[in-house]
Formats: structure tokens, sequence, C-alpha cells
């Protein structure tokens, strides 16, 4: 895909001006969910109502992983009952959703942050800690 | 040249020590950064081979176990060879005058618990993985900028509240992070393991939030193997007795059921009553860790102390527990290293632990000795030696001059004078007890005792700070635990299983 061509080129080529960390929001308990709030060092990049909302949608996500509903429920209890041996075979709902979660954020890097010079890192890669989001330095070099 | 580099993978060029093996130059070339654009045509390494916890890893990655594996071999051989004895001396005269069913069901109860008892031991209970260079420096510079201005709240604390309580996150040193809630670090492991419960010598394992279901179902299909076991071989040497023979005859025509009966019987009352402990903490959405500490009884600040994780309904706790969603690991044993940027384990450091060579990829034992050996030789350890302090010599920048908190803890055994009794907590040794806190009831000290006989567990997010007396409580509870193993039968029973 050319988009994507264009984000490996812009990793390779600009130059990293610095990171910023989302971090996690904890007020809900110990549940997946990060800050909605825009830092500072962001504010001239990106609008503050398109960041919240991609967190926002993140956060969202992260819930439904984590929901205790019926699905999660029969899941659990027939892993059980096997002694959890179907953890074995089976690809979890959580899983699932966080394969949701990686194309829904390759999909927001391409269409939104890519041309504005940054880029946002999947938070599984930093053990669900942050959002670690990189600032390049010249954004018109993907133009 | 690049050929060179392929086949023989150390990059002699920037080594000042010569005399390093070769897997350790390759760990060490991996850690610096961009040196070699011909990186990628090199054989690409799996992360669990830079791991910095103290672990190691079998199947390329899939199988993760502690590095100490306690008392393993024991529950296993005990388990193993009481139900050998069972199946072999008690099931053909059970068959013959009881039921088909009894060697069915303790078939299936033992299955059951070694699956169990194997997935909590190689399973990874929820360890988080480091904070990446970048992260470490963004964290330790907002600390520096709130220092100053709070006079509220300790530095490296950081204040929440969940649910309409507050909680204190602490920052883990080793982890160069603000450890979520209920996250501890296992000073055995050398983790930060989320939702911590304990680490179980037992089971050779940290007990949190992935395999703590894993860990429930095994002691509680323990306690109905060995109650089952119990009451097989009392009915097996009470029909032998029967017609006047006497105890003393059944037990000489079956000498296996005496074994058995010896260790049942002292391990039934313990099993079940962990397993009676653990559904409670599982009823109440609790952990071990927090059990002890007493974090959520009492009174903080005049208000009664609540737990902020409890759904308030105790089936709805039992399910969340046990029948949640399972979440993933999040140290990505299998992923490949990149090769552009630094290793996101550690602070810039040398990962020593990935001592592997390319014979021994599969079965990673990163062996201690391996790692003296190489510490010894190497001069940047001996500069770190003294001061016996794993993090004291970490920095952030991609300095070659830090080392790994393993090798130093390793070497801090080995000098002669290590200050291990300065005040952070993550210099503590693994041998000291864990509690640090006075707690409540003696019966849960003892179930604690049991578990708890390795590691020195940090609290993870008290709601009053625990810093100041932990010294205190350390020396005491040394005591208390030390007396406890002299305890009644109980506790000492509980050793045996």
């Amino acid at each position: 895909m050319a988009e994507t061509h264009s984000l490996q080129d812009m990793r390779q080529q600009a130059t990293i001006s610095s990171k910023v960390f989302i971090q996690r929001d904890y007020t809900r308990g110990t549940m997946c969910q990060f800050q909605t709030k825009l830092p500072a060092e962001l504010e001239a990049r990106i609008d503050k109502q398109q960041f919240e909302e991609t967190v926002r949608t993140l956060n969202n996500l992260y819930a439904e992983a984590e929901k205790l509903g019926s699905q999660s429920f029969i899941e659990g209890c027939l892993a059980c009952l096997t002694a959890y041996t179907v953890f074995l075979c089976m690809e979890t709902h959580y899983e699932k959703v966080l394969k949701k979660i990686a194309k829904f954020i390759e999909e927001q890097n391409d269409k939104i942050y890519a041309p504005r010079g940054l880029l946002l890192t999947d938070p599984i890669k930093r053990g669900l800690r942050v959002i670690e989001v990189t600032i390049y330095e010249d954004p018109s070099l993907t133009r | 040249m690049k050929n060179d580099y392929q086949q023989i993978d150390p990059k002699t060029l920037h080594m000042t020590a010569s005399s390093h093996s070769p897997a350790q130059r390759e760990a060490r070339d991996e850690e610096e950064e961009e040196r070699q654009p011909e990186k990628q045509r090199r054989k690409a390494r799996r992360k669990w081979q830079v791991f910095p916890g103290r672990n190691r890893f079998f199947c390329d990655g899939r199988v993760i176990v502690a590095r100490k594996s306690g008392v393993l071999p024991l529950t296993l051989g005990l388990i193993l060879v009481t139900s050998g004895l069972f199946f072999v001396f008690d099931c053909p005269f059970l068959v013959q005058h009881l039921t088909m069913c009894v060697p069915v069901i303790g078939g299936v109860l033992f299955v059951f618990v070694l699956i169990t008892l194997l997935q909590t031991t190689l399973s990874d209970p929820g360890i988080l993985p480091r904070a990446t260079p970048d992260e470490a420096a963004d964290i330790e510079k907002q600390i520096d900028e709130s220092g100053n201005g709070s006079h509220q709240s300790p530095p490296r604390t950081r204040e929440v509240v969940i649910n309409g309580q507050l909680v204190k996150l602490k920052y883990c040193p080793t982890c160069k992070m603000f450890r979520p809630p209920r996250t501890s670090h296992c000073r055995v492991c050398d983790n930060c393991v989320e939702r911590f419960d304990h680490h179980c010598p037992w089971v050779g394992n940290c007990v949190g939030k992935r395999n703590y279901r894993f860990f429930y179902s095994f002691i509680v299909s323990l306690s109905f193997h060995t109650a089952f076991i119990f009451g097989c071989v009392t009915t097996h040497l009470a029909l032998r007795a029967q017609g006047g023979k006497g105890l003393v005859f059944a037990i000489q025509e079956s000498p296996g059921s005496a074994v058995e009966l010896v260790v049942c019987f002292f391990s039934v009352w313990s099993i079940v009553g962990l397993s009676g402990f653990h559904t409670y903490l599982v009823a109440s959405n609790r952990t071990t860790n927090e059990d002890i500490k007493g974090s959520w009884s009492g009174k903080s600040g005049g208000e009664p102390v609540t737990n902020p994780y409890s759904h308030r309904n105790a089936c709805k706790n039992c399910c969340s527990i046990l029948c949640g969603p399972m979440p993933p690991s999040l140290i990505d044993r299998r992923g490949f290293l990149p090769e552009d940027e630094c290793v996101q384990t550690g602070a810039g450091d040398i990962e020593l632990p990935a001592l592997t060579t390319k014979n021994e990829i599969n079965v990673c034992t990163q062996g201690t000795k391996d790692l003296l050996e190489s510490a010894a030789r190497s001069p940047l350890l001996a500069s770190s030696c003294p001061q016996g302090k794993p993090q004291s010599v970490q920095t952030y920048s991609d300095n070659r001059l830090t080392v790994h908190p393993p090798p130093a803890q390793e070497l801090s055994n080995m000098c002669p004078a290590p200050p291990q009794s300065s005040a952070p907590c993550q210099n503590k040794t693994h041998t000291s007890p864990p509690q640090q806190t006075k707690t409540q009831s003696s019966k849960r000290k003892k179930h604690a005792a049991l578990h708890t006989l390795n590691s020195d567990i940090e609290a993870p997010a008290a709601p009053t700070s625990v810093d100041v007396d932990r010294h205190h409580h350390h020396h005491h509870h040394r005591h208390h635990h030390r007396s406890k193993m002299r305890a009644p039968r109980h506790t000492t029973t509980a050793s045996n299983f």
C-alpha cells in the first residue's frame, strides 16, 4: 500500500523530535484505559477532538476485550472444565480484540497521524502501559 | 567481512574486554544502536533471549518458568508418588471389592491436578515488561517536575482515586515505571507482576493475574484428590482389617497404603485450608498480598477503607477472576528483536542473561554459572560490585557501563560486604520473609508463610505508606516467621506437600 510505504519511509528517513507518552487512567480500576487529555506537546500538531476520539475508541475497544459478558463467561467455564487446555488451541476473545485494535491503530496512523508527522505505537508493544506517540521533525516529508 | 559477521556473530570491533564469550558479545551488540546495518542479515533473535527478569525459557520462548524452581520437584514428586502408590496398591483391591469408578475418578482428578499444576508453573503470571528508555526518561522528568511543587505525596508515588478509594501507586526502580494498582515486584523473579498474589515456592512461579485461575484450580483439585485418596486408602485398610485381622496386618499386606495415608493425612489439612483461604480471597476479590498487608481492612484518616476492585457480589467476583477473559501475555517472548531500535527490555543495559550460544537456542537455561563467569571477567561489573545495588548502576542513556540487575545481584551475593540493608525496597535478599505490616489473623499468616518463603513482596498500592516501618517490620516478622516454622504440624506438614 502506498500509504504504509510512505509511513515506513517516514519512519526511516524522518528524525524523531520527541516522544510523548499517554499514561494509563486508573480511575476505573485496573481496566486498561488511557487518559484522554491531549498532552501539551501535541497541541500544535493535532486537533484535540480528533485525539480524544482516537483514545476514547481505544478505551472502548479495551473495555470490550475485558468485558465480563456471557461470551467470556462461557469461554471461561469451558476452559475450566477442560483444565484450561483450550487456551492452547483456541484464540481467546481478548486476543481477537487486540487484533482489531492493531488494525484500528494502523488505520488511524495512515489517515490522521502520519500526515501530521506523528506515529502512534500500539500499546500492546509497550506492555499496555502507555500509548507512545512519536513526533517526527518535519511533517512535510510525507507530503 | 559482512559474511564473517553473519556466521561468527560477534563484532569484535566494539568490544573492550576480549575474553567474553561469543554469545555475550552478541548480546552486547544487540543493544548497540545502528552500528551494523547488516544486522538484518543476521539470524534474528527473539525477545525472550534478552529478557531481563529471572526467568528461564523453553521451547523457543513458548514456555516460561521462574529461574528458582523452589520446591516444585518436591510437589511433583509427592503428587506422582502418592498417586502412583494409589493406583498400584489400592485400586486393584477397591475395584474388586467396591466399584470400577474408583480408579476412574482418581485418574481424572490426577490428570486435572497435573495439568493445572503445569499450567501454573509454566505460564506467564502477568509479568509487566520493563519501561523502555524513552518512557523511563519521561517519567523521571515528570517526577522531577512534580517533586519540586508537591508537598503532599512523597516523591515517586502517585495518588489515584479508584471507585472512591484513594490508592497510592509506587515507582518501581527496577522496572522504571509507576506500578499499576495491584501490581507488585517479585524479588525472586525480579519482575513486576500484575495483580500479584504471591510467589509460590511449591509451584516454582509467581501467582498473578494470568495464572491465578490455574493456581486456584490446582489447589482445589488437589484438595479433592488428596481427600479422595485419603478416603479410599482408609476404606481399603478398613476392609482389609475386617474380620479381626487388625490394622497392622492390613498395612503389612499393603505397605504403600501406609505411606499414602501419612502423606494425605498431613496434606489434606493444609491444602483444604489453603483452598478455603483462596476461596475467601476470590469471593472478596483480594490478593494474598493485599490480605497480608491489610490493605483493605482498617481505617485510613478516619474513614473505613474498602476494596475498590470488588464487585460487591461474591458470585460476580468469582466469575470475574476465574471465568473472566484471559489476558494476553505482555512480554511477547517470541517476538523478534527490532533491528533498528534499542531492545525494549532494559534501559540500555547490557543483557548479560542472554548468554545462549546457537546450540542452546531451544533450551535457554540462563545459567547462573555462566553469568558469574562472564560477570567476573567484565571490568564493568567489577566497578558496580562494591555498590551492590542493582539499580544504582543503571542510567538512562545508552551508556554501555550499565549493569543488569540479575548479574549484579548475583555478584552482590558474592561480594564481601554487599550493602543489602540499605533503604531502597529492591535490595533485600530473597531469603527474607515478606510480611511488612502487621497481620490480622494467625491463620492467614500460616498460609502466607507457606507461600512466601522465598520472596520479599513489595507493597503495591496500600492506602497507607509502609516505607517508614518497613525495616522494623522486616526484623519483627523474620522472628515471627521462624517461630511459625516450628509451629504445630499444620504449618510444617504443608511443607511436605
